[in-house]
């Protein structure tokens, strides 16, 4: 944090005046939000958002897999991040890092919690044979706020996926079919709010989210509900702080979904 | 049976549709894509930056480092498991062996230029993508070049030498040759040749002279991308 001492104390000097460096107001997203679907005909589902400078892409790959013992009538779900250095001159290359893990995971229950998708639906012979589901996130352009714009890519590669045709119980991956993924229309997504001195913002760039002081990323569905929760930063939140985070995070996401 | 009529239409010597873009990654110093059918490759470069850990350091010069990578949703079947394979390492060599006779790094002692080349959609063609993307790429980062890389897969069927295969071809029965091949617009020469297949000694003759022909018309593409991001006014 001490290495960007000057950067911390110029942008909260802005945010006094209620702005940002790159203009924005405190609680603004950046402009264009955009969905693309259907970028890789090689996945079973896919999507490219571009939440202003930040790009990435969600690829779905489904397999035939064992269910887990604990669960014996649903398909399996897995949800990875790749942070590759294509993407950030920080990055580098070989087995994921705690950023990327914690990236991945926080998706991943965001999607598994709001049961936006039916898994029992996804069984083909309880114990033996289901679905499997890979949602794979790679940025392709990191400039800030990766978490947003995993979430949104994630939900909508689901939205975009058709299953593979299935013949004696092998997968036809060169053949789709025009049966889409059971999914609720929960439409879970993630608004990360960030604090700052004592200030609020949301949509960081990558310059700013190296001096917040701490995050809370909320992923809720349409009705409101919260799905996932996850606090990081190194300095702590009040419970008015997180109820401030959290009221601000419900009301965000709707301009997410929008994009949909 | 001779292969004459290819299997989605094209002319023997006809590439799929090409598209080129540079300058779309911006936290990149130069990036680039390129299309051709339903292949897509980004290329991102970084540098000349500093390259740690220090023994890999060549004080004469400034050192290429290629990255050549399948993204885990991009393969015709089941997900590329993340993390490098024999083939991505092997891929990666070559590319690099690709590039550097066009690149000047003497300038840039210890130093190292990053390329990372990205496959989000694949069929056939990938790492003659990536070398068209990444030199494309070079040139956006202002890395001193004397000539661009153009590459094409070339290949023979059963006799009949053909260009750009796509994977329906490449998985044809019958005699298949699979033969990337890259090429310096400018002075012809050839800096990745690779085969596998079985090919006569006639047919690899026509197929490299057809790689030429292919690849000129590549370079205008590549060329025009690049004088695209660099226009002035508008």
């Amino acid at each position: 944090m001490k290495m960007h001492s000057e950067l911390r104390k110029h942008i909260i000097d802005f945010l006094n005046k209620g702005l940002r460096l790159d203009g924005r107001a405190p609680l603004e997203y950046r402009k264009p939000i955009k969905v693309e679907y259907d970028i890789s005909k090689s996945a079973e589902g896919s999507a490219r958002v571009q939440i202003g400078g930040t790009l990435l892409m969600a690829g779905i790959k489904l397999s035939l897999e064992k269910p887990y013992p604990d669960t014996p009538d649903a398909g399996n779900l897995m949800c990875g991040a790749e942070l590759i250095p294509m993407a950030n001159p920080e990055f580098e290359l070989g087995a994921p890092g705690l950023q990327a893990i914690e990236l991945g995971r926080i998706v991943d229950r965001g999607i598994r919690e709001s049961h936006v998708i039916d898994t029992k639906k996804l069984c083909i012979t309880p114990g033996e044979k289901v679905w499997g589901i890979s949602i794979d996130l790679i940025p392709i352009n990191d400039s800030g706020n990766l978490f947003d714009a995993s979430a949104l890519a994630a939900l909508a590669a689901l939205k975009n996926t058709r299953l593979p045709k299935l013949e004696n119980e092998k997968i036809d991956y060169l053949t789709r079919t025009d049966e889409p993924l059971p999914l609720s229309d929960a439409e879970p997504v993630s608004v990360t709010v960030c604090k700052i001195g004592s200030h609020f913002i949301i949509d960081p760039t990558e310059e700013e989210e190296k001096v917040i002081d701490a995050r809370l990323t909320v992923a809720s569905m349409k009705d409101g509900t919260l799905c996932a929760l996850q606090k990081g930063g190194e300095e702590t939140l009040t419970s008015e702080d997180i109820d401030k985070m959290i009221g601000i995070a419900v009301e965000k996401a709707n301009e997410l979904r929008a994009a949909l | 049976m001779t292969y004459n009529k290819r299997l989605d239409g094209r002319k023997l010597d006809e590439t799929r549709p090409i598209e080129a873009k540079v300058g779309i990654i911006e936290r990149a110093d130069g990036s680039a894509i390129f299309k051709i059918g339903q292949t897509i490759a980004y290329a991102a470069v970084y540098g000349p930056r500093n390259l740690y850990p220090k023994f890999m350091q060549d004080p004469q010069k400034g050192i290429l480092r290629v990255n050549y990578n399948m993204m885990p949703f991009s393969g015709h079947g089941e997900r590329v498991r993340p993390g490098g394979s024999r083939r991505a390492k092997e891929i990666s060599m070559v590319t690099e062996k690709a590039l550097l006779p066009v690149i000047d790094l003497s300038d840039f002692p210890n130093a190292v230029v990053d390329v990372f080349i990205e496959l989000p959609q694949t069929d056939a063609g990938t790492r003659c993508a990536g070398i068209c993307a990444a030199a494309m790429a070079l040139a956006d980062a202002g890395i001193m070049m004397k000539d661009l890389v153009s590459a094409v897969a070339v290949g023979c069927i059963d006799g009949t030498v053909i260009a750009d295969l796509n994977y329906d071809e490449e998985a044809f029965e019958g005699k298949v040759a699979d033969i990337p091949v890259a090429i310096l617009p400018n002075s012809g020469e050839i800096s990745l040749l690779q085969m596998d297949g079985e090919v006569s000694q006639e047919n690899i003759k026509d197929a490299i002279e057809l790689a030429k022909k292919v690849t000129k018309n590549i370079y205008e593409i590549q060329k025009q991308a690049l004088k695209d991001k660099f226009k002035v006014g508008e």
